[in-house]
């Protein structure tokens, strides 16, 4: 009987030493947590249809890594960092999520980025703009995947000052991002030989726009940047509109512009317009198949930039995961940086050191409603930016993981 | 140029008009929640949500029964006061006899439960709704340029504001209400069906709300969330021109539109939050606020 005894829990040692020589998956569940804005001014072109492409990711992956289950948890950080970083540290201490994503917002972006590379999680951002995150703030457990405000200036602010729109004045958003965008903007126009005349910071969430654009109109700039966002944006353009910005010679220059606030304007307000963007659903066959099947789920809303790079990195993740047969954060993100990107998001994408992702961008127009077949026809793609063009060149960045 | 402060006169001029007709939405609908805290004494924070159902309202006659901008002017107040009468009957009126809190509660609650129905179903980013025809382009007015639409919302409100305030102070049905005011039971011995009056008012006061909704859909995307941060300022205007003043509310609106419309201009990030800078000095100066009488 003793033999028997000393043999099993032998065994059942040996078993155990297998196991954990085997897989490093942390309690056999791969958990993604999506983290985003469920019900304020982003909460359309991210929140919900985020989840449901994260949701979507895990499905065509087959609901496994592995013999690990894959779950999705969400949550609302209510734009607020100090929210959104107690959520992430809630999940990974308590809940064993393994990865964040999407995270608009870049004051909460940034908060999160702490906690989880103190943590070893990775975190792969879709919905945030600032390149301090792949720059000072940069991390091994970090991916940044769909845009970033670099794009944003690159494609838009440049196509604008070779139209012609040598002076600018921007209306920047009060936070992290706002500036950022302004800041990176600003180079590209002086780099093309334009000016900047000024700016004015507005608070986040305005609903009353018209005193910083007359502030705009009479500074008497060629161009009015929107360093700003969502609900944001498309309150700037339509009170644009109103005052007679447009008519009377000035431009508009959306600098981060989704295809949820041109459905809220409307065409016949947005028309014209040149945005930049790391995705348009009706751009390839599996472009409009992906966009299709997520219309279903979401009330016809086609997906922005920011749901289909969840859908894109979530897939990416599960590969490496798959690989690697381990869900530690530095571990599968700097596996993730191993394997080139090919999706219907991006072609012959790849993670760059500092955390990066860098696939093509598309610099387009809004259609006028003559031009537009239905509900979310509404862009023409003008010129494809290719990855190395859009994205800020590695030598020029500022993070630590990039050996020189 | 001629400059004030370091900022050209014309440029100044131009934010004090924007100020105005930004302080006439907030007069009108500071009014209604004044009207409501003195002859309900409920501190209605469902005011926001229930200007944005205006916008709502009207946006949703336009879709999908082609009802334009002009009938949804009175029709939009119309359905909105209706369904502020259902919650009154409903939910407030067992709350009078409470501490403030317990309203206060509610319509916080109440005004949750709105948002949250709507963002449901129609998301956040908005929804496009143009101004009719008759109130499109605008005049150039030297100083600067000055729309059609926001020059007829000065107006529109303005004119709702005086009627209220002469309905109130000037008329037999608006004496019975500041008695009522003054002594509930009073009014009651004489007579006067105190409960229906409360009812009608709470109808009343929210259908004010949405007709600022509906003035404001042309010229703000019309968002399950655009009365969110509105109603905190607005809260703010009646404590300054002192809860339950009708006058206060009018005036303060107005005011503080200009002296938001004035930060604006010299120090815009302090712009959301110069409201609670005044409040906050009137009540250590003038706990009633500026217009209000101490309560018993």
């Amino acid at each position: 009987m003793k033999s028997v005894a000393l043999a099993s829990t032998a065994l059942a040692a040996l078993a155990a030493m297998v196991g954990a020589a085997q897989a490093e998956m942390s309690d056999n569940v791969v958990k993604i947590g999506v983290l985003n804005d469920r019900s304020g001014l982003y909460a359309d072109l991210s929140g919900e249809g985020s989840v449901v492409a994260a949701r979507m990711a895990v499905e065509d992956f087959g609901g496994k890594v592995g013999d690990a289950n894959i779950e999705v948890v969400s949550a609302d950080h209510q734009n607020k960092p100090d929210v959104g970083s107690s959520i992430a540290r809630e999940w990974i201490d308590q809940d064993g999520v393994d990865v964040i994503v999407d995270v608009p917002t870049s004051s909460v972006a940034l908060a999160v980025q702490q906690v989880t590379s103190e943590k070893d999680t990775a975190f792969l951002d879709s919905g945030a703009g600032s390149t301090a995150l792949t720059n000072d703030q940069c991390a091994p457990t970090f991916v940044h995947w769909t845009y970033d405000t670099y794009a944003m200036s690159v494609g838009t602010g440049k196509a604008v000052v070779e139209q012609g729109g040598k002076s600018w004045f921007f209306l920047t958003a009060d936070y992290a991002f706002g500036h950022q965008l302004e800041k990176d903007t600003s180079a590209v126009v002086k780099e093309n030989g334009g000016e900047v005349l000024g700016s004015v910071n507005h608070p986040l969430s305005t609903s009353d726009f018209s005193s910083f654009l007359l502030q705009a109109q009479a500074s008497g700039a060629d161009v009015i940047g929107l360093a700003n966002a969502g609900g944001d944006t498309t309150n700037a353009i339509k009170q644009a509109n109103s005052f007679g910005i447009v008519q009377g010679g000035q431009k508009l220059a959306a600098l981060l512009g989704f295809i949820t606030d041109v459905d809220a304007l409307g065409l016949d307000v947005a028309k014209g317009l040149t945005l930049t963007t790391g995705f348009y659903w009706d751009r390839t066959d599996e472009t409009r198949k992906f966009a299709d099947r997520f219309a279903e789920k979401m009330n016809g809303q086609k997906p922005t930039m920011v749901q289909a790079g969840v859908y894109s990195a979530v897939t990416h993740y599960l590969k490496a995961v798959d690989e690697i047969d381990d869900d530690g954060g530095e571990a599968v993100v700097t596996q993730m940086k191993k394997m080139p990107i090919n999706d219907f998001f991006a072609e012959n994408g790849k993670i760059r050191e500092d955390g990066r992702m860098v696939h093509d961008m598309y610099l387009v127009e809004v259609k006028g409603p003559d031009e537009s077949k239905g509900k979310w026809d509404y862009y023409n793609i003008v010129k494809t930016i290719p990855g190395d063009e859009a994205f800020q060149p590695l030598d020029k960045g500022s993070c630590k993981l990039v050996s020189n | 140029m001629q400059e004030i402060l370091g900022v050209p006169a014309p440029l100044l001029f131009g934010q004090l008009l924007i100020g105005l007709i930004n302080g006439s939405f907030y007069a009108l609908l500071s009014l209604g929640l004044a009207v409501i805290f003195g002859v309900l004494n409920v501190i209605n924070f469902a005011h926001g949500a229930l200007y944005m159902m205006g916008a709502f309202v009207a946006w949703l006659l336009l879709h999908h029964l082609g009802i334009g901008y002009w009938p949804s002017l009175i029709v939009a107040p119309l359905i909105v006061g209706v369904f502020g009468i259902v919650i009154e009957r409903t939910m407030l009126s067992r709350l009078y006899d409470l501490d403030h809190l317990y309203g206060l509660l509610l319509t916080f609650g109440l005004a949750l439960i709105i948002e949250g129905t709507f963002i449901n179903f129609y998301g956040v980013s908005g929804q496009p709704y143009a101004p009719p025809e008759i109130l499109t382009g605008g005049h150039n007015l030297g100083f600067m340029f000055l729309p059609t639409y926001r020059a007829w919302v000065i107006v529109a409100s303005l004119l709702v504001c005086l009627g209220t305030w002469l309905l109130v102070e000037r008329t037999r049905l608006g004496a019975y209400l500041r008695a009522a005011v003054e002594n509930r039971e009073l009014v009651r011995a004489f007579g006067i069906n105190v409960p229906l009056m409360m009812t009608l008012t709470y109808g009343f006061a929210v259908a004010l709300a949405a007709f600022a909704g509906v003035l404001a859909a042309p010229v703000y995307t019309v968002s399950p969330i655009m009365g969110q941060h509105l109603i905190i300022v607005v809260f703010a205007i009646v404590v300054i021109g002192g809860l339950g003043s009708i006058l206060g509310s009018i005036l303060t609106g107005l005011g503080i539109g200009v002296v938001e419309g004035l930060t604006k201009t010299f120090y815009p990030e302090a712009s959301s939050t110069v409201v609670f800078v005044i409040m906050a000095i009137v009540l250590i100066l003038r706990p009633n606020g500026l217009f209000g009488r101490p309560r018993e």
